[in-house]
């Protein structure tokens, strides 16, 4: 049993029950215990951080107070929404690298009766926790209804990748965490370009016009890649690819009706779990579907299916590895 | 009389057995500004009598002639038998004085230079205690000399044969000057053919000469050079010895070709059914056999198999090759020959491997298809390469209407390698204009600064304005295929910033290529630990003086040359090997070296073979004797570093020059004023 | 997809005034070691920058102007509040600059100077903190409602957010009501408060 301090956000409560429901669900399944923390706050998401900074980093920096005292074994933190996870484990960080900031947020919250020890905590998002901590080889035990056929392009958003002061995952900009954890769930990953690329943010409320570029780069390349579904891991994200799916074809006169679902809702299905127990339905692009596709075991026909590139002319250099870097050098592989 | 009475009147009497001279130098301002020098001169004439000082002075430039006349006269004059001089630091000046006093008839090794510049004035700004500081390190300075002995250095022959371990320009040039001088040569190279990444490109800038049509003569005037034993697809495996004599072990790799049979006629590698991509002279972008030559024009002419390609090797059958030799060289029992060699001085000019470019995957070199490294492009370039001659995209055939050139990849850049590269910006322009002229594709260089430092390089810039080249101010942010506006469709697209004019830009282009950096080899810290010398933090191995020595290393008798010291062009690493040639020329021809007398020394009653210094010594100067089971330092090797002084935990090593009684003197005559301030606050 | 403005001001008879402690205090009031001082001017966070087009100043352009000590440019602009924080711009950057940090700091000062040219993204702001100071909990129904109502650019599009807003109470099951606040608001408020004196020092 693994245990696990535990860091909602607020939109679990609200626009992102679906995550919500699923993330019990899949923990459940895997034996995480998730211990949530007694009383948190919002994390201030990127609007707080707008305003003042002491201020923004002492809101974060509660939840850690908090989590600290409750820790009873666990030091780990665990937040399924990106930006969530990147505000707490920002704050950790800077507490650290500057004493004196810590020493100033410290002092803020002891306003409050609390403190927090910089460093004390390990903040990592869940899908962080599912593969290194539970393992790929763990969940594909636990599948009992793989997703064959299932087209799914792994949306991974910017705020997990980046900063990365943890160095947490094996690449900024195409990692490939969440592709081998859908393939492990038994889909067929679409690489796609714009894994990382960022979906906008609040920019739906601010600048729209921007926004819904950035949301049609996404769907669009998802579509071009002939994804069934695209699946997030940020709450945003999924909010800003799927309910503003419909504005965002209705500026650019488009037509896209891709479905957008949090990855631990398609761990559950592979799971064996009913999908009205995961969330579904709650989608405005109905994923209906394409679950359909998968509910009935049919081959793809032909024509959907892209032509897989053969390889013709000059040859293209070898993939990295990820354990290390090996160079090949003559014919011998050496470690750099 | 109490012992430390005692202790202190035979101090006394030692001192006063000598006669010191102290010499304190301004340095025009550099000390006096803050040291009141004639205040410390005046007081080491009062106050260190007892230590020996018959004579103490101060002048303006200590290190000019009329400096040091003013030592020699003393010397001779006053009958001094110790000079100590405070001044700047002894890696400065130390042989002046030394010179100095040698000229006068005193042993160099009884002067002793003590810096009150870069330790004393250079480094405080409150001008009272500098001066008081100024005046505990002369007295420690005279405390010390007092103890020092008379040295000579050790002469050591110089063997006059070198061995150069590089086969590329660098090695190549400076293996020549020294052959052509008349004394022997090893070259060591690691590939099957001598010619290194100078033999990759297509044409050289910025003269644009064919780069194999320069390379190949010299190449050839090594391979029939009398005096140079070439010993390529060979490694080194151990170093022993010192400088004028090291010997070296070299693992000379089996080729499974007999050499004195092998004609190059090349049917081996015509019947050999197995290809293999060439990822080492082909960039990865062409095939070879199992049996090759590198390229056409290898020197030496004689084939490898490639024994984890081979079929015979992996599944015991084939043997094609074997078959269709007409005089019967293959020979698949051939094994590793180790041999040593035995030379006077080593050159190490072992080049540099590309950046890999797959780790800047905002580049998408490795994803996307038409994304070239730097070297990838010089084979499509290169007639004798892949596509002959023909740049093309990678599916083989079609030409490219636009290219854009990327500068700094993985150079100047924090996340991979701090340092630039040196030529990546000229050879950018040389990649444009070869695009150019061989396409007549539009052309973008996408550029921070452009670096065009040597002769002709600007105006070659210039020439590429004028061809047409479209240059970008902006280092990019990414290349991409998701195609967002209309005319991207199907292309590769470079955002970027262009910061003249403070926009965005998107430019969809057929082909990328990547100015990839240059880095290290990837063992060059092993190779450095294993000649005994240092690399930076990024790999390049240290020079003894970044300005003033770029060859020459701290390890006395290893040299370096070319990029393994750091990037650099085509004409910095040829003058690197002749001048590392001329030094050990130089070397040669005095027949014997003098080397410092200043080591560490191993007395062995005290030596109880527990062996820790074995291991610290950082030149690996320090033997065991299994029989006697003592520790023994070379004294050739030892450069006076004191680790192993300082390790020893029966204090069983002692240095020549830096004896513990010598240092501990030292110390006590730096605590003088303290001790005698102490000792003045508790009797009042 | 908006237009850049020209960075270059036309000229005018009163000569701008510069402040050479621009750079530094935007340095001191980021977090951590932000690296702002080594910037070489290679343009990498303006072409990653995914709004970068909806900017005045590209990200870049601000930092010539802080080093240039152009206080009220670079407060007035609108670049730190097109920044949607993706953090391209700062693992991308060669000389390793907490840019995104430098937006947040840059948004900060914009505020307290009061010379923010178009209010939306502070206003979205400002709303979304009041429930957060007053809750503890961020409240998205009423942030929206809130947001939408007091931009009239944004009330025209009224009617095609319509579905979006049904559609978040019903498929969502978002609650229209605010949340029940967390039971250490009070402390919460205070230890906000401790932190707002401290800012201000």
């Amino acid at each position: 049993m693994s245990d696990y301090l535990f860091y909602p956000g607020c939109s679990m409560e609200s626009s992102a029950k679906a995550y919500y429901h699923s993330v019990m669900s899949v923990c459940k399944s895997l034996d995480i215990k998730l211990n949530e923390i007694d009383d948190w706050n919002c994390c201030g998401a990127t609007e707080y951080l707008s305003l003042d900074r002491m201020p923004a980093y002492a809101l974060i920096a509660r939840n850690l107070a908090l989590a600290e005292k409750q820790a009873n074994g666990s030091k780990t933190v665990v937040a399924p929404c990106s930006a969530c996870y990147l505000n707490l484990s920002k704050a950790d960080h800077y507490m650290n690298e500057d004493k004196a900031f810590g020493k100033s947020i410290n002092e803020a919250l002891s306003a409050g009766g609390l403190h927090y020890t910089p460093g004390e905590l390990s903040v990592r998002h869940l899908l962080d926790v599912v593969l290194n901590d539970i393992g790929l080889d763990a969940v594909k035990a636990k599948v009992v209804k793989p997703l064959t056929g299932l087209r799914v392009a792994p949306y991974v958003g910017c705020m997990l990748p980046r900063p990365d002061y943890g160095k947490r995952y094996s690449d900024s900009e195409h990692p490939t965490e969440l592709d081998d954890l859908l393939s492990a769930l038994g889909a067929e990953v679409i690489d796609f370009p714009l894994k990382t690329a960022c979906c906008g943010g609040h920019m739906t409320q601010i600048g729209p016009e921007t926004a819904f570029e950035l949301i049609r780069r996404l769907i669009s390349s998802a579509d071009e890649y002939k994804a069934d579904v695209m699946v997030a891991l940020c709450p945003m994200c999924q909010m800003n690819l799927d309910a503003f799916q419909s504005q965002m074809n209705g500026y650019f006169k488009t037509n896209y009706k891709m479905p957008i679902l949090f990855f631990t809702q398609l761990m559950g299905l592979a799971f064996g779990e009913k999908s009205e127990k995961l969330g579904f339905g709650s989608e405005f692009v109905s994923a209906h579907e394409a679950m359909k596709r998968i509910g009935v075991h049919t081959p793809i026909p032909e024509d959907i299916k892209p032509e897989p590139k053969k390889p013709a002319g000059l040859p293209m250099p070898p993939p990295r590895t990820k354990t290390g870097q090996k160079n090949t050098i003559g014919n011998k592989e050496v470690s750099k | 009389m109490s012992a430390d009475e005692n202790k202190s009147n035979t101090k006394k009497t030692a001192g006063a057995k000598e006669r010191v001279g102290v010499y304190i130098c301004h340095c025009g301002s550099n000390i006096a500004g803050v040291v009141n020098v004639g205040e410390v001169s005046k007081w080491a004439g009062e106050n260190l009598i007892d230590q020996g000082v018959v004579v103490s002075r101060d002048y303006k430039f200590m290190c000019s002639s009329l400096g040091q006349e003013l030592i020699q006269k003393d010397i001779k004059e006053q009958g001094l038998t110790r000079v100590v001089v405070a001044a700047c630091s002894p890696h400065l000046h130390e042989k002046t004085f030394r010179n100095a006093c040698k000229g006068a008839g005193l042993n160099p090794y009884l002067c002793e230079l003590v810096s009150i510049r870069e330790q004393d004035a250079w480094v405080h700004t409150d001008k009272v205690a500098a001066t008081e500081k100024a005046k505990a390190i002369v007295s420690g300075g005279v405390a010390r000399v007092v103890h020092h002995e008379p040295l000579e250095p050790l002469y050591v022959p110089i063997h006059p044969a070198t061995l150069i371990v590089g086969g590329g320009i660098a090695g190549i040039q400076a293996a020549l000057e020294i052959a052509d001088a008349g004394f022997p040569v090893y070259l060591v190279e690691r590939e099957p053919s001598i010619g290194g990444h100078m033999a990759q490109f297509d044409k050289t800038f910025p003269t644009l000469d064919c780069s194999a049509c320069i390379l190949t003569p010299k190449m050839v005037d090594v391979g029939n050079h009398p005096n140079i034993t070439m010993l390529t697809y060979s490694e080194v495996q151990k170093v022993d010895g010192y400088v004028g004599n090291f010997a070296v072990t070299i693992n000379k790799r089996a080729r499974y070709v007999k050499t004195k049979d092998c004609t190059g006629c090349g049917v081996c590698w015509e019947k050999c059914p197995k290809k293999v991509i060439d990822d080492k002279f082909e960039a990865g972008l062409g095939y070879r056999k199992a049996v090759y030559t590198p390229f056409p024009q290898a020197v030496p002419k004689y084939p490898v198999i490639d024994d984890i390609n081979c079929t015979y090797f992996v599944k015991g059958t084939c043997k094609a090759c074997e078959k269709f030799c007409p005089t019967k060289a293959i020979d698949f029992t051939q094994k590793d020959e180790i041999i040593t060699v035995e030379v006077g001085n080593i050159i190490l000019a072992t080049g540099w491997d590309l950046f890999d470019a797959r780790r800047v995957t905002n580049y998408g070199y490795g994803r996307l298809a038409n994304v070239f490294t730097s070297m990838e492009f010089e084979r499509l370039s290169n007639s004798a390469g892949p596509t002959g001659g023909n740049i093309v995209l990678r599916d083989g055939k079609t030409t490219p209407k636009s290219v854009a050139i990327v500068h700094c990849v993985g150079s100047r850049d924090k996340n991979y390698n701090n340092y630039c590269s040196s030529i990546c910006c000229m050879q950018s322009l040389k990649f444009a204009h070869l695009v150019h002229e061989k396409t007549g594709a539009t052309v973008y260089n996408f550029y921070i600064d452009i670096r065009t430092p040597a002769k002709a390089y600007d105006e070659f810039y210039q020439r590429l304005i004028e061809e047409g080249t479209l240059f970008v101010r902006g280092k990019v942010a990414e290349v991409t295929d998701a195609a967002r506006n209309p005319g991207e469709e199907g292309k590769l697209i470079v955002q970027v910033e262009d910061t003249l004019i403070g926009q965005q830009r998107r430019i969809p282009v057929d082909m990328v290529i990547l100015s990839a950096g240059l880095e290290p080899r990837y063992d060059s810290k092993a190779v450095a630990k294993l000649f005994g010398i240092s690399c930076s933090a990024d790999g390049w191995l240290i020079e003894r003086h970044p300005k003033l020595d770029p060859v020459a290393t701290m390890t006395d008798g290893i040299y370096i040359a070319g990029c393994v010291q750091g990037p650099k062009d085509i004409p910095a690493s040829v003058a690197q090997g002749a001048a590392a040639a001329a030094r050990i020329l130089g070397k040669i021809q005095q027949k014997e070296i003098a080397l410092e007398p200043i080591r560490a020394t191993i007395h062995e009653e005290q030596c109880s073979g527990c062996r820790i210094c074995n291991t610290m010594c950082p030149f690996t100067a320090i033997l065991f004797h299994e029989d006697k089971m003592v520790s023994e330092v070379n004294p050739a090797l030892c450069q006076g570093c004191g680790t192993c002084v300082t390790a020893c935990p029966a204090g069983a090593i002692s240095g020549t020059g830096f004896s513990n009684e010598q240092i501990l003197s030292q110390i006590e005559g730096l605590l003088l004023l303290t001790l005698d301030k102490k000792k003045e606050t508790a009797v009042a | 997809m908006t237009n850049a403005v020209s960075v270059v001001d036309p000229p005018s008879s009163q000569t701008r005034r510069e402040d050479p402690a621009l750079l530094h205090e935007v340095s001191l009031r980021t977090p951590g070691k932000s690296h702002i001082e080594m910037c070489i001017q290679c343009g990498t966070c303006g072409g990653s920058c995914p709004s970068g087009s909806a900017m005045n100043h590209t990200p870049r352009a601000i930092f010539a102007m802080l080093r240039a000590g152009m206080r009220d440019d670079v407060l007035k602009s609108n670049t730190p509040w097109m920044c949607v924080s993706c953090y391209y711009c700062t693992v991308r950057c060669p000389q390793e600059i907490h840019i995104t940090d430098v937006m947040y700091t840059l948004k900060n000062m914009a505020l307290e100077s009061g010379m923010v040219q178009d209010s939306t993204a502070f206003d979205f702001s400002k709303t979304f903190i009041h429930y957060v100071e007053n809750y503890g909990r961020s409240f998205e129904i009423g942030l929206a409602g809130i947001h939408s109502l007091t931009h009239v650019k944004l009330a025209t599009r009224l009617l095609d957010m319509a579905p979006m807003a049904i559609g978040m109470l019903t498929k969502k099951g978002m609650s229209p009501l605010p949340p029940k606040h967390i039971k250490g608001i009070n402390d919460l408020k205070k230890i906000l408060n401790r932190a707002k004196e401290l800012e201000a020092a």
